[in-house]
């Protein structure tokens, strides 16, 4: 493709290629500070494409491919080509990696130890982890965690946070605006905004963790707190995780360890500010 | 007719980690997960023992549990044997 830039990510090499030169800038800036192997060979290839090639002029809008597609996506509009490469290159980690259990999760960590946060979008667990990770926690990740079957570890996914709606203005008075990516307007999703992990959270992102806590929070609603059994917390992983059937016995040895090891919890909280020194003192207990 | 006899998965063909309240079960040979409760894992126990049916089942758990009182034990660990066939893990032999 003509316009094409290396990316990575954790475990994650990415080719990503484009029809425009725009969603490449922006990547670039967005991930200035990653290491870069181009001799590495690339484990996803994400294309950001026009459907006709007039198109690339004509109303320009982003078609996404890769090593996997899926068929019925819209395009967007060429305005939200860095969208775009968030969803190719979030689709070819769900559904292509096999070398680790994968969750849809966040994660932050301190002191060798992951906290481990997993939810649907709006249950907000990439808040959290953001907010986490401009204080005391290194940012593991907001949108995916991957487990190691070998050792049992979280490893980190620490692409740029995905800040939706309300978070942005939240992260946007503690962080300056070089770690900001542009503001993505009345997109599918809301409005979005990238933010750029800190420089310790990249440069340690290939350190493995041990997990310490599970977490499953709910936005809204009083403070509260739930112990979850082993097996509970494997059927809700089982749910969170897009590798999971795929993997095997090894994804059920690596699941059935993780909870056993790692202590669950549901969380409900009204603000930020509550759901923060929820995980702090779920920690505190934790590492005890 | 005569009680069905069930028979246990071969050797291997299970692999059982009780989490908690429920067991997750992976079926080597299906690749799926099943996730059962008490007293699924018993009664797979139990039956690598030799295939029975489930008044002899009965015998062999009566050691462990408390039967007594729960009404027609054989009657409940037909059921259970059935839906245990249903996933496939356990057969009629």
């Amino acid at each position: 493709m003509r316009h094409r830039t290396r990316i990575e990510v954790g475990p994650v090499q990415f080719r990503i290629g484009s029809d425009w030169a725009a969603p490449i800038a922006a990547l670039d800036r967005l991930y200035a500070g990653y290491p870069r192997d181009r001799d590495r060979p690339a484990d996803a290839t994400v294309r950001l494409f026009a459907a006709r090639p007039w198109r690339r002029w004509l109303r320009p809008s982003v078609h996404i491919g890769g090593d996997y597609i899926v068929p019925d996506a819209l395009p967007l509009p060429l305005s939200m080509g860095l969208l775009a490469a968030e969803m190719g290159m979030n689709l070819q980690v769900a559904l292509g990696w096999r070398r680790h259990l994968l969750f849809h999760a966040s994660a932050v960590a301190k002191d060798g130890r992951a906290v481990i946060v997993s939810g649907e979008s709006g249950s907000g667990k990439s808040t959290l982890a953001a907010l986490l990770g401009e204080g005391g926690w290194r940012l593991m990740g907001d949108e995916f965690t991957l487990v190691d079957p070998g050792s049992g570890d979280a490893l980190a996914f620490p692409r740029a946070v995905s800040l939706k709606n309300e978070a942005i203005a939240e992260v946007a008075a503690r962080v300056g605006p070089e770690r900001l990516g542009p503001l993505l307007a009345g997109t599918p999703k809301g409005d979005i905004r990238h933010l750029i992990p800190r420089a310790d959270a990249i440069a340690a992102m290939h350190e493995p963790v041990r997990p310490a806590l599970l977490l499953f929070p709910r936005f809204g609603g009083a403070p509260a707190i739930e112990r979850l059994g082993e097996g509970e917390a494997f059927v809700r992983l089982t749910e969170a995780s897009t590798n999971y059937v795929t993997l095997g016995e090894a994804g059920f040895a690596a699941l059935s360890r993780f909870v056993r090891e790692t202590p669950a919890f549901t969380i409900s909280y009204p603000d930020s500010a509550r759901g923060m020194a929820i995980v702090e003192q779920l920690w505190a207990e934790a590492v005890r | 007719m005569a009680d069905p006899f069930y028979r246990a998965a071969e050797e291997g063909a299970l692999r059982v980690e009780p989490l908690g309240d429920l067991t997750a079960i992976f079926d080597r040979r299906s690749m799926q997960t099943h996730l059962v409760t008490q007293p699924m894992p018993e009664i797979l126990a139990a039956l690598a023992a030799g295939p029975c049916d489930a008044a002899t089942l009965a015998a062999r758990l009566a050691d462990r549990f408390d039967l007594d009182g729960e009404g027609d034990a054989a009657a409940i660990l037909s059921e259970r044997l059935d839906e245990l066939a249903a996933m496939g893990l356990v057969e009629r032999a």
